[in-house]
């Protein structure tokens, strides 16, 4: 018995390797493609060899300075986003518990706006948004907290409380100057537009420090999803663990939302589609950053590139991740009818 | 439960009827003249106070700048406070009864996002068309997604939690939402106008707004009357209201057609107002009890007095500026639905 269980848990972890390392592929595939579109076409040979070595100085410029940037950021900042979605839906045990349905980016963008109007400019953008994201997040799970946190109620306070900073934020930039109140819903919708190279560092440089706890609490993450006693008997701490997960969580789509704004629904969608393309049990980190890398990369490239003028991403993976998450719903309740 | 619990039932409902009927007609007048009080008070009210004298005289003479500020401004913007706080709250009321979900409010459902993705879409195709055009966009975004709302709040199986129903429709409200934020950031002047328009104010728009939306309010009105009668029976549940006899399915196509005529023509005239129509029905329900006749009646007079009452605070609380009365709905009503969601269970139907 023990060893056909072996056998099943051995082929579930090399389709699930097999299975992610498709989807990072498919991921720089992606990239590479987007490097390449654009005024200027270049075509995928020439990108590899602009990466690599050189292929003149105009290919160059393009490729490297001006589109590298923000193809990298859609990458890194895709997986982040997938990884924060995946350690928050696992900790509250809720496929619908990721950071933009609790109320992070409303807060964030909340936080954005009033900075924009006080400011005159996008001097404090960074911080006031990480407070204002941080505050409501806090607030929202306080809000839903009467014995333990439930996840229903989680969610629909969360709706009230976006709902509620939604109409504040209406009213903010009523009051605001129209280009302030421009540069406020180009933030708010979310885009990788404009973002160049030193924004490319830090984004980058951040992402990659928070993954180096990730690499001692997956693990743990894992054992959590047993339960608390189970995991207590593994011989994991539960409380400092799970509030170590939480902090790395909000700080992974913390920075996304920093530099780019609010990039609804890849964190609720990414972890989901992993599970389905993995079929295995529990959420999966590695396989959502890399789907999350994935969907950002496309949906960005799309945005720049099919409608008659740039479009922030957020549009995009606000129309997608909406028509998924309804069509998961859809399946549900008929799954419930039989 | 005895087997003797109907019949004894039914006898105290028969020695209490004329009691209960007489206490909700008596807080049916109560909830009348308080409306009729805040009417009076957005009258008097205003960036620029007036003693009460001039605002009598103005109504009935013209005596110059208290006169078109009365006239001209606040009468206009009470009366469209006025329809469109019935049609929503009537309209929130029919969604509560026909999905017997305590949660459904045509701005949760998305089916105002709907409508507002219509009329963006006119605005942006189509820039010179008229007011009634829009309205029949708007008509055309809210019924799609009420079908599509309902559609999947129903094909849940019995034992399902109202929050699938408020899930889909909050996705739902994103996506069209996003559509029209698409739009309307492709379109500078689109942008201008939709600014003001998305945060439900009922100033600055005049008669004309309010003729306009008023035939399909009322025949919204009527369909919602027909429908009240089968409603008590959804409420019972599927097989028994089967069993009772009625159509479902006419009541059901009541109930989205006056849904569509409701919120439609309220979110073309004032933009999307969060809540009202989520918590007024509560508050009416709250009073009556559960028979949906009686809940569309008192919908028809809370709906509008909570509707005069934000706009009226919205006024007078950062003089002589304005916060428009749809953003004040939702400050309101954001504590009222998270308290809802924290009591143990959300209020049955």
């Amino acid at each position: 018995m023990l060893r056909a269980g072996d056998r099943a848990s051995t082929r579930t972890l090399l389709r699930v390797a097999v299975v992610t390392a498709i989807v990072a592929a498919a991921a720089i595939l992606a990239a590479v493609v987007a490097l390449g579109l654009g005024e200027m076409r270049v075509s995928a040979v020439d990108v590899v060899r602009a990466l690599i070595s050189d292929a003149g100085a105009a290919v160059e410029t393009v490729v490297v300075q001006w589109r590298l940037p923000r193809v990298l950021l859609g990458l890194v900042f895709g997986l982040a986003l997938g990884l924060s979605g995946a350690i928050f839906q696992s900790l509250t045990r809720n496929p619908l518990g990721s950071p933009d349905v609790i109320g992070f980016d409303s807060g964030a963008y909340t936080g954005a706006v009033l900075s924009i109007i006080a400011v005159g400019g996008t001097a404090l953008v960074i911080p006031s948004a990480l407070a204002g994201g941080i505050a409501t997040a806090l607030a929202v799970y306080l809000l839903a907290y009467r014995r333990g946190v439930h996840g229903f109620r989680l969610i629909v306070v969360g709706i009230a409380i976006t709902a509620l900073l939604g109409s504040v934020n209406t009213y903010l930039l009523l009051k605001a100057e129209l280009w302030q109140a421009q540069m406020a819903a180009i933030w708010g919708a979310g885009s990788l537009n404009g973002l160049d190279w030193s924004d490319a560092r830090n984004g980058v440089a951040v992402v990659g420090v928070l993954l180096v706890p990730l690499l001692w609490l997956g693990r743990r993450l894992r054992m959590l999803e047993l339960g608390d006693d189970a995991a207590a008997a593994l011989g994991v701490r539960v409380e400092p663990v799970r509030l170590a997960l939480v902090v790395v969580g909000v700080a992974l789509s913390a920075v996304v939302t920093a530099l780019a704004g609010p990039i609804t629904f890849v964190a609720l969608v990414a972890p989901q589609l992993a599970r389905r393309i993995t079929r295995a049990p529990g959420v999966q980190l590695v396989p959502s950053a890399a789907t999350g890398a994935l969907l950002l990369v496309t949906c960005d490239a799309f945005a720049l590139n099919v409608p008659p003028q740039a479009l922030p991403v957020g549009l995009i993976t606000v129309v997608l991740g909406g028509a998924y998450l309804v069509w998961l719903l859809i399946v549900q309740s008929r799954k419930e009818m039989r | 439960m005895t087997t003797q619990s109907p019949t004894a039932a039914t006898a105290a409902d028969d020695i209490a009827a004329p009691d209960r009927r007489r206490r909700r007609l008596l807080g049916l007048v109560a909830a009348a003249a308080a409306l009729l009080v805040l009417v009076a008070l957005s009258l008097v009210f205003g960036s620029r106070p007036l003693p009460i004298g001039d605002v009598l005289e103005a109504l009935r003479t013209d005596n110059g700048d208290p006169h078109t500020i009365v006239v001209g401004q606040r009468l206009p913007r009470t009366a469209l406070a006025v329809v469109v706080g019935i049609a929503l709250a009537v309209a929130g009321a029919l969604m509560q009864g026909l999905t017997r979900n305590p949660l459904a409010d045509p701005g949760l459902l998305g089916v105002s996002a709907g409508a507002a993705l219509g009329m963006v879409a006119v605005v942006r195709l189509a820039p010179a068309a008229g007011d009634l055009l829009q309205v029949w966009a708007a008509f055309a975004g809210a019924v799609i997604t009420a079908c599509a709302v309902f559609l999947i709040g129903s094909a849940g199986g019995r034992g399902r939690s109202p929050v699938t129903l408020v899930l889909a429709g909050v996705a739902l409200g994103a996506v069209l939402q996003g559509i029209a934020s698409t739009i309307v950031l492709l379109n500078a002047d689109a942008f201008l106008t939709m600014r003001s328009w998305q945060a439900g104010s009922v100033a600055d728009l005049g008669w004309s707004t309010l003729a306009t939306i008023a035939p399909f309010i009322g025949a919204g009105l009527v369909l919602a009357a027909v429908a009240a009668r089968g409603l008590n029976a959804v409420a019972l549940g599927d097989d028994l209201a089967t069993a009772l006899g009625g159509n479902q399915w006419l009541t059901r196509i009541a109930v989205v057609g006056a849904v569509t005529l409701l919120c439609g023509s309220a979110t073309a005239a004032v933009g999307v107002v969060w809540f009202l129509g989520m918590m007024v029905p509560h508050a009416a329900r709250w009073i009556t009890g559960p028979d949906q006749r009686w809940i569309l009646a008192y919908s028809c007079l809370l709906g509008p007095a909570l509707m005069v009452a934000a706009d009226v605070l919205g006024r007078v609380v950062v003089i002589p500026d304005e916060i428009p009365a749809g953003i004040v709905t939702a400050v309101i009503g954001a504590p009222v639905l998270i308290m809802l969601v924290r009591r143990t269970k959300a209020s049955g139907l």
